[in-house]
């Protein structure tokens, strides 16, 4: 009896996961399909587009005549990249400090910079584009890195902090005592030790970036424009632009879904490090 | 090499002092172990000297040059601790080689120094292990390793023995004990076990909230403890302390006699008691006595194969050469 309700228990829990799964799959599912219609068939009733269209890869060779989707993508990855070497190293130090030598205003600053996140981005967007303005960064790479730096900063230093604070502090004092100076002691026993965890920061951190559109859509024109700009130049207010904007939006997002599916273990182990154990 | 000072050095963590002024020395060569209950400031004490943490006031001296300014890096002192601290990632040759390479030392020089370490601890087949994959007797052999190749001024032990079982325990107790009068270097011990601190030490500090109760070799510690604090703390079984009356007999506000300086005399002796519980060890009895007057039962030791029955009188005599008596302020009276 007891197997048997486990059992039925077991489909139900599966059944469920899965339908959830599929809600939240939904919308990439959507655009997958609308991408592969013609403008005309995209705006038909939901139903029509799943049983009575054909099927076309017009949309993608129209978008790539149309712009250039490597320009983008390598300033997706020159700006993802540049964004997450300098945060890590920025928040190594910080989260090393943090964690190891805490001060009693340690928690008072994690809580200060986890508020940052807490603002709306728009409401510094005025003064933070009259800075980039003034000193001409506008619509430039580096630009994009600070800033995406800046913004994923208290992300990366909670995690690494979270990490940290789970390496015994006893080992670092053994690598002090065995004549290890500070860059020693993070480069030769602290990083080492933390890779699982560094790996997740920085996958996270690829991901958040990889998507961040409101700062990259204001501060950036034509040059330095990545792929959420891609994404964005096929909206319109008028016209039939669906297709074409599905096409380009499963050419943006394509990259960081696979890289994201080989290493979802790895974020999932990252991302609940330290609550189960 | 290997001399080491304190003089009025103090330790605060915020308003609480752990540790008063403090003054001690601790001469080159010598085998020091600091003891004391938990929270004693043992540990901080050792970690002062380390540098791993900074007095708050007063000096550490390091083979008489001030160490204020010193990182742990640079006093040239190996520390072995409590949870081993290797390193999980490298390998028991790599986590040798550590200090080595951080020193800078030639590879050809590391490689010598490593096999002879191996050697002498036994580790030969493990050098290419993980500490993952070792027992627990042979990390702390890789810890006292890693401690060893940088041939330093002295070595700081912080309860290495507390993570092992006691069969170990006792092993590894000889073999440190040997190495020191191999390497003839200093080395500050801190236990908690008193055991620990008789067997191995050239000179016992007594530790109690920050303050030194009493500094000696092994013996002058267990005959003539300076005060009730001490008495108690050296020697096992504890010694057995005698308030009120029955020590008023000997003009003192306590007597302490240690169960082994009783014996159980056939006819009438200085006291008369019950037999309680009776613990046999093979080589020892230790027998409970329940005496009229006295609150605590006495812990007497008898012969191995004492066969005092369970609710039996009998006549107790101590040695009146090995009694101690204390003053009201629980120091020893001459």
């Amino acid at each position: 009896m007891a197997h048997r309700t486990t059992l039925r228990r077991k489909s139900v829990n599966t059944f469920a996961a899965g339908f959830l799964a599929f809600l939240m799959v939904f919308p990439v599912l959507w655009i997958l399909l609308l991408s592969f219609k013609t403008e005309g068939d995209a705006i038909k009733a939901p139903f029509e587009i799943l049983f009575n269209t054909g099927w076309t890869t017009e949309s993608y060779s129209t978008v790539q005549s149309r712009s250039d989707y490597v320009k983008h993508f390598t300033n997706s990855v020159v700006i993802v990249l540049g964004s997450t070497f300098l945060g890590l190293l920025v928040a190594i130090p910080a989260a090393w400090s943090m964690a190891f030598v805490p001060a009693r205003s340690t928690r008072n600053v994690l809580m200060w910079m986890l508020s940052t996140k807490m603002l709306p981005p728009v409401g510094v967007l005025v003064p933070i584009y009259l800075i980039f303005r003034n000193l001409g960064i506008l619509d430039t790479r580096t630009g994009l890195v600070i800033v995406l730096m800046l913004i994923n900063l208290p992300i990366m230093i909670w995690m690494l902090y979270t990490y940290f604070r789970e390496i015994p502090g006893e080992i670092l004092e053994a690598a002090r005592m065995d004549g290890a100076r500070l860059r020693e002691e993070i480069v030769h026993v602290l990083i080492p030790m933390a890779v699982p965890g560094l790996a997740s920061t920085m996958l996270l951190n690829v991901i958040l970036a990889w998507n961040e559109a409101f700062w990259t859509l204001n501060l950036t024109a034509a040059k330095a424009a990545p792929l959420t700009a891609f994404i964005a130049s096929y909206s319109s207010p008028e016209g039939l632009f669906y297709a074409k904007l599905s096409a380009a939006s499963v050419m943006a997002i394509a990259p960081i879904l696979i890289l994201g599916w080989f290493s979802q273990k790895q974020l999932v182990r990252g991302l609940t490090f330290g609550a189960v154990k | 090499m290997g001399h080491i000072c304190l003089r009025g050095a103090t330790k605060s963590f915020g308003d609480t002092q752990v540790i008063p002024p403090l003054d001690l020395e601790i001469t080159k060569g010598a085998f020091v172990v600091f003891v004391g209950p938990s929270g004693c400031g043992k540990s901080t004490l050792l970690r002062l000297i380390a540098g791993l943490e900074d007095v708050t006031e007063g000096v550490v001296e390091i083979n008489g040059q001030d160490a204020k300014h010193l990182p742990p890096a640079k006093r040239g002192l190996a520390m072995v601790f409590q949870s081993y601290a290797l390193y999980p990632h490298m390998s028991v040759r790599r986590n040798i080689a550590f200090p080595m390479k951080m020193a800078r030392i030639p590879p050809e020089e590391q490689e010598r120094r490593i096999a002879d370490a191996a050697r002498v601890l036994n580790l030969t087949e493990y050098l290419d292990r993980r500490p993952g994959q070792l027992s627990g007797g042979q990390r702390q052999r890789v810890a006292i390793g890693r401690a060893i190749v940088r041939e330093p001024e002295a070595f700081l032990f912080d309860e290495p023995l507390s993570n092992l079982d006691a069969a170990l325990r006792v092993g590894m107790r000889i073999e440190i004990t040997e190495l020191h009068k191999r390497l003839a270097t200093t080395m500050i011990y801190v236990t908690h076990d008193q055991v620990e601190a008789m067997t191995m030490a050239d000179t016992i500090v007594v530790l109690r909230a920050g303050v030194i109760e009493q500094v000696g070799g092994p013996l002058e510690l267990y005959h003539s403890s300076r005060n009730l604090f001490v008495a108690g703390f050296i020697g096992s079984p504890r010694m057995n302390l005698i308030h009120g009356d029955a020590a008023d007999r000997f003009d003192a506000h306590t007597i302490g006699i240690r169960p082994e300086h009783i014996d159980i005399v056939s006819t009438a002796g200085v006291w008369t008691g019950t037999v309680g519980i009776a613990e046999h060890l093979g080589s020892d009895t230790f027998i409970r006595v329940a005496i009229k007057g006295i609150a605590e039962p006495l812990t007497v030791r008898a012969g191995g194969d004492a066969n005092h029955g369970y609710g039996d009188t009998i006549h107790l005599q101590p040695r009146m050469d090995f009694l101690h008596r204390f003053a009201r302020d629980s120091t020893r009276i001459p």
